[in-house]
């Protein structure tokens, strides 16, 4: 099949962007998103353009790096990761928009590759449980009853690709911070530093220009792991729990 | 460029430094034999750790906690997107919950004997027994690993493995580990004890006075080429898989670090040891950049099957039972479909070569839930294996609730890397190597959740006393970047660039990449034979030799330029082929991953030959495609007496 792509081309963080347009042909419906931006890029190379910058890596839906808003929506049209993402639920002939995250909190470094490290400022920030290596107790000290192991993996699984950043019209990263608040309070090994979590992962998300949560849920529409809304209701009570003690 | 069809003999490596006695002591030996640095001192000593997967994170993770200034590397935008990330099934520890017969002495001997004899017993008991430590770690860190009702671990079983020993996260236990391991290194970052440098890639090593004392790296989004010095390097940065272009590696995984190490003097241990892994999705077009793995734990409750007759094209659905062939079940009966990765990656391509693959181009087997479905019904198969049947789906349009999966053979891990000691120190003073990126304990194979414990035990427990002894004993002499011998390693890696980004040529980085990666698979693949080999040590260096006439790379250095990494990158896949044909050639014995047609026994499987080849070959560099010289490093069997790995 046939695409018309218009391509968001930035140089620099500090530089004008815009769109540009790309015909892409022979574009098979098993290609992956990614792929069909691998063949438009092999075209530029060899015509002495640069190529498209986009972030990928593992390319199996689970390292988070690929992230680029197609038609609108962080992704593209199905719940899942850009690289996960099949030329199959695209029509021949149609005109696609692909643009970067667009958030305060994540500057653009170059078309479409985004600068998530503020993620990374949020983990940090409390987003661990505080267990030196070596003098762990033995792992069935503690049983976990398996309701709350689930529930803990279900909120784990974030990838911290960004998206639900990207689709929040305030630029909010209150899902991505619920999820890891979540995951670690729900378990016993947590308990501890519950407090200390909420208030640390909280006050850096705001240090880092992600705008306020008011609950719009397009973040969990977008999220490619399926991350509850009602993981954030949780942290907006593990907040208030924290601060009334 | 003529190709190197010869080596030399150089002295065989004598010392291990494993300490000697009963191998159940050799760790608490070696522990407590290691020189230590006073909590206070530790400040004083910088130690560089490039990669953060599961061995990266969790070794700068806890080097920082013992007080020590780390400097870490990544060229992913977040240390959280290292390859560990996508290992699916699970982590092996002997703890002997189900009360099945597991312990630590069988989950060494189960290690010992899946590597083929070829990996070495002294690092594979202390893999052993670290794992159960591993676990208690990684409990307590947060991972949410699957649990009973009773709140107790759950576990289940892996391919060449009578227990239930492996630990998992449904379908997603590397991440899991790996976001404990982050998560960890995370709180360093914030208290100062890491210096993160994401998006930056190591393109060179640094050796002054004889020791490792440094790295040069490129920043990838301004195109800086700068120089880090430190007293001690680490290289946890994974496998060479990429070599082969299509494999189950993240797409920018590469083997720059572990080829300019090798340059400047680490010998490179068992290069042809590659990892071939049964259950992946197969290819479907030329388009495809990567191959998709799905994990070996589906083995458990799925069964393996081809039509009997050969061209059969009938939807498995209409296939009857009486004219299906269950063939690991058949050849295998007290393993079945769950024989270890290299015997269930060899039976699928004999019986695909027969004529009997499914799918496009004949290059598949069935993968069959129909059975699980039937006995355990849907939910309970949908808890165990749901995200994995998910992400089939979404890759290619098919329900594998209703139609059996197709699964094809893929690269995945690679077992040969830097050569190290016992101490994980390579043939370069104070550079370690870690993870994937040594070659030191999986032997010619590696079984099922075996690699994310190796990961996980070098980091946080094998590591961080092995950098304290090196720097106890090693007083660190000064050193500026400005000296020569700093400065003319950073020179090297700024001409280097500027010569790839000079060609202008007319083909594209990924053009050569593919065409490498198509002789790798074809010539060094899951069968090899001498002329074969012979074919593909002819074409590399030509091919060599048109990269560096023909390739082209538009744009500068001095900004984001993913054609100048990627073409980067591919100029060392070049060199490192080379000489993992050259290892393939020389070894004429079958062995795990490794088969060459011309050694196998009656029955057509794999034949060792340990009189000629109990040894692990370590090889060092003399020059870009000139006779390396091979070091052999005797291995000795005390404790689990070789014999031809039999799983009928």
């Amino acid at each position: 099949m046939n695409l018309t792509l218009r391509i968001w081309r930035q140089a620099g963080p500090d530089e004008p962007g815009g769109f540009t347009t790309y015909q892409v042909g022979e574009i098979s419906p098993d290609m992956s998103f990614l792929e069909m931006l691998d063949t438009l890029n092999e075209t530029l190379v060899l015509r002495g353009e640069e190529p498209v910058a986009f972030d990928h890596d593992c390319r199996e839906g689970i390292c988070g790096a690929c992230g680029m808003v197609i038609d609108g929506q962080a992704h593209g049209p199905q719940p899942t990761t850009t690289c996960q993402l099949h030329m199959r639920h695209f029509e021949d002939g149609a005109t696609v928009d692909v643009e970067p995250w667009r958030a305060a909190a994540f500057p653009v470094v170059k078309d479409l590759v985004v600068d998530r490290t503020a993620l990374d400022r949020v983990i940090g920030a409390g987003g661990y449980i505080t267990a030196p290596t070596g003098s762990a107790p033995e792992a069935h000290a503690t049983p976990v009853p398996k309701e709350a192991a689930d529930a803990a993996f279900e909120h784990a699984a974030c990838i911290g690709c960004g998206a639900c950043v990207a689709a929040c019209p305030n630029g909010s990263a209150m899902l991505f911070t619920a999820a890891k608040v979540v995951h670690l309070n729900l378990l016993p090994q947590g308990a501890p530093e519950r407090s200390s979590r909420v208030r640390g992962m909280v006050g850096a998300m705001d240090a880092e220009d992600f705008g306020g949560c008011t609950n719009t849920g397009e973040c969990a529409t977008a999220c490619p792991k399926g991350i509850p809304l009602s993981a954030i209701s949780a942290l907006n009570r593990e907040f208030l729990r924290s601060t009334l003690r | 460029m003529t190709p190197y069809l010869d080596y030399t003999v150089g002295a065989p490596i004598a010392d291990t430094k494993a300490p000697a006695g009963p191998i159940e002591q050799r760790w608490d030996q070696r522990r407590f034999e290691a020189k230590l640095v006073n909590p206070a001192n530790r400040r004083r000593h910088t130690v560089i750790v490039v990669g953060t997967g599961l061995a990266g994170a969790s070794a700068g993770a806890t080097l920082a906690e013992q007080g020590y200034r780390v400097v870490q590397f990544c060229f992913q935008d977040s240390p959280r997107r290292a390859h560990s990330i996508a290992a699916q099934g699970g982590i092996n520890a002997a703890k002997n919950y189900r009360n099945d017969g597991d312990s630590v002495r069988r989950l060494f001997y189960d290690t010992v004997k899946g590597g083929d004899f070829r990996a070495r017993e002294s690092n594979v008991h202390r893999l052993a027994q670290i794992s159960v430590e591993i676990i208690d770690q990684c409990v307590a860190q947060g991972v949410p690993f699957a649990r009973e009702y009773g709140g107790l671990l759950d576990t289940r079983s892996f391919g060449g493995v009578q227990v239930q020993r492996t630990f998992y996260a449904r379908g997603q236990t590397g991440q899991q580990l790996l976001l404990g391991a982050y998560q960890a290194l995370s709180r360093q970052i914030a208290g100062g004890g890491v210096e993160m440098h994401p998006r930056t890639e190591m393109l060179d090593l640094v050796v002054a006075g004889g020791r490792a004392r440094g790295i040069v790296a490129r920043d990838l989004v301004t195109g800086e080429v700068t120089t880090h010095l430190a007293d001690a390097v680490v290289l946890a940065t994974g496998g060479y898989g990429n070599v082969f272009h299509l494999s189950t590696n993240a797409k920018n995984s590469n083997a720059t670090a572990v080829w300019r190490a090798h340059r400047r003097g680490a010998y490179f241990g068992n290069p042809c040891f590659t990892q071939i892994h049964p259950t992946c999705i197969p290819r479907s077009g030329d388009h495809q950049s990567k191959l998709t793995l799905m994990s070996e734990s589906l083995r458990n409750d799925g069964r393996i099957w081809v039509p009997k007759a050969a061209g059969d094209t009938r939807p498995p659905a209409d296939i009857p039972e009486a004219e299906r062939d269950y063939y690991l079940e058949r050849m295998y009966p007290s393993f079945g479909n769950l024989v270890p990765r290299d015997i269930a990656s060899r039976a699928a391509k004999a019986v695909c070569d027969e004529g009997r693959g499914v799918g496009p181009g004949g290059q598949g087997v069935y993968l069959d839930f129909a059975d699980a479905v039937a006995r355990l019904g849907r939910d309970t198969v949908s808890a165990r294996y749901g995200n994995l049947f998910e992400m089939y789906e979404r890759i290619t349009a098919e329900d594998p609730y209703r139609v059996p999966m197709r699964i094809y053979p893929a690269v995945h891990y690679t077992m040969g890397g830097l050569w190290v000691d016992y101490d994980l120190q390579t043939t370069v003073p104070g550079l370690f190597a870690i993870g994937e990126a040594n070659f030191s304990d999986h032997g010619a194979n590696r079984l099922g959740a075996s690699a994310l414990m190796q990961g996980l035990a070098d980091g946080y427990f094998v590591l961080p006393p092995a950098v304290n002894d090196y720097l106890a004993r090693h007083p660190v002499q000064p050193l500026e970047p400005q000296d020569p011998q700093v400065e003319s390693v950073r020179q090297e890696v700024t001409d280097r660039l500027a010569r790839l980004l000079a060609v202008r040529g007319d083909r594209t980085p990924e053009s050569f990449h593919r065409e490498l990666g198509r002789i790798m698979w074809d010539e060094c693949g899951m069968a090899r034979t001498d002329a074969g080999l012979r074919r593909a040590l002819a074409r590399i260096p030509a091919l060599r030799e048109e990269f560096w006439r023909r390739v082209t790379v538009p744009g500068s250095g001095d900004s984001l330029n993913q054609q100048l990494e990627k073409a980067n990158r591919v100029a060392d896949h070049l060199e490192l082929a080379e000489l993992m044909c050259l290892d393939a050639l020389h070894r004429t014995e079958s062995c795990g991953g490794h088969f060459r047609e011309e050694s196998r026994t009656e029955q057509g499987e794999a034949l060792r030959d340990d009189e000629a080849f109990s040894y692990a070959a370590a090889w060092e560099f003399t020059g870009t495609g000139r006779a390396p010289v091979l070091h052999r490093e005797q291995l000795d069997f005390e404790y689990v007496h070789p014999t031809q790995r039999s799983y009928a």
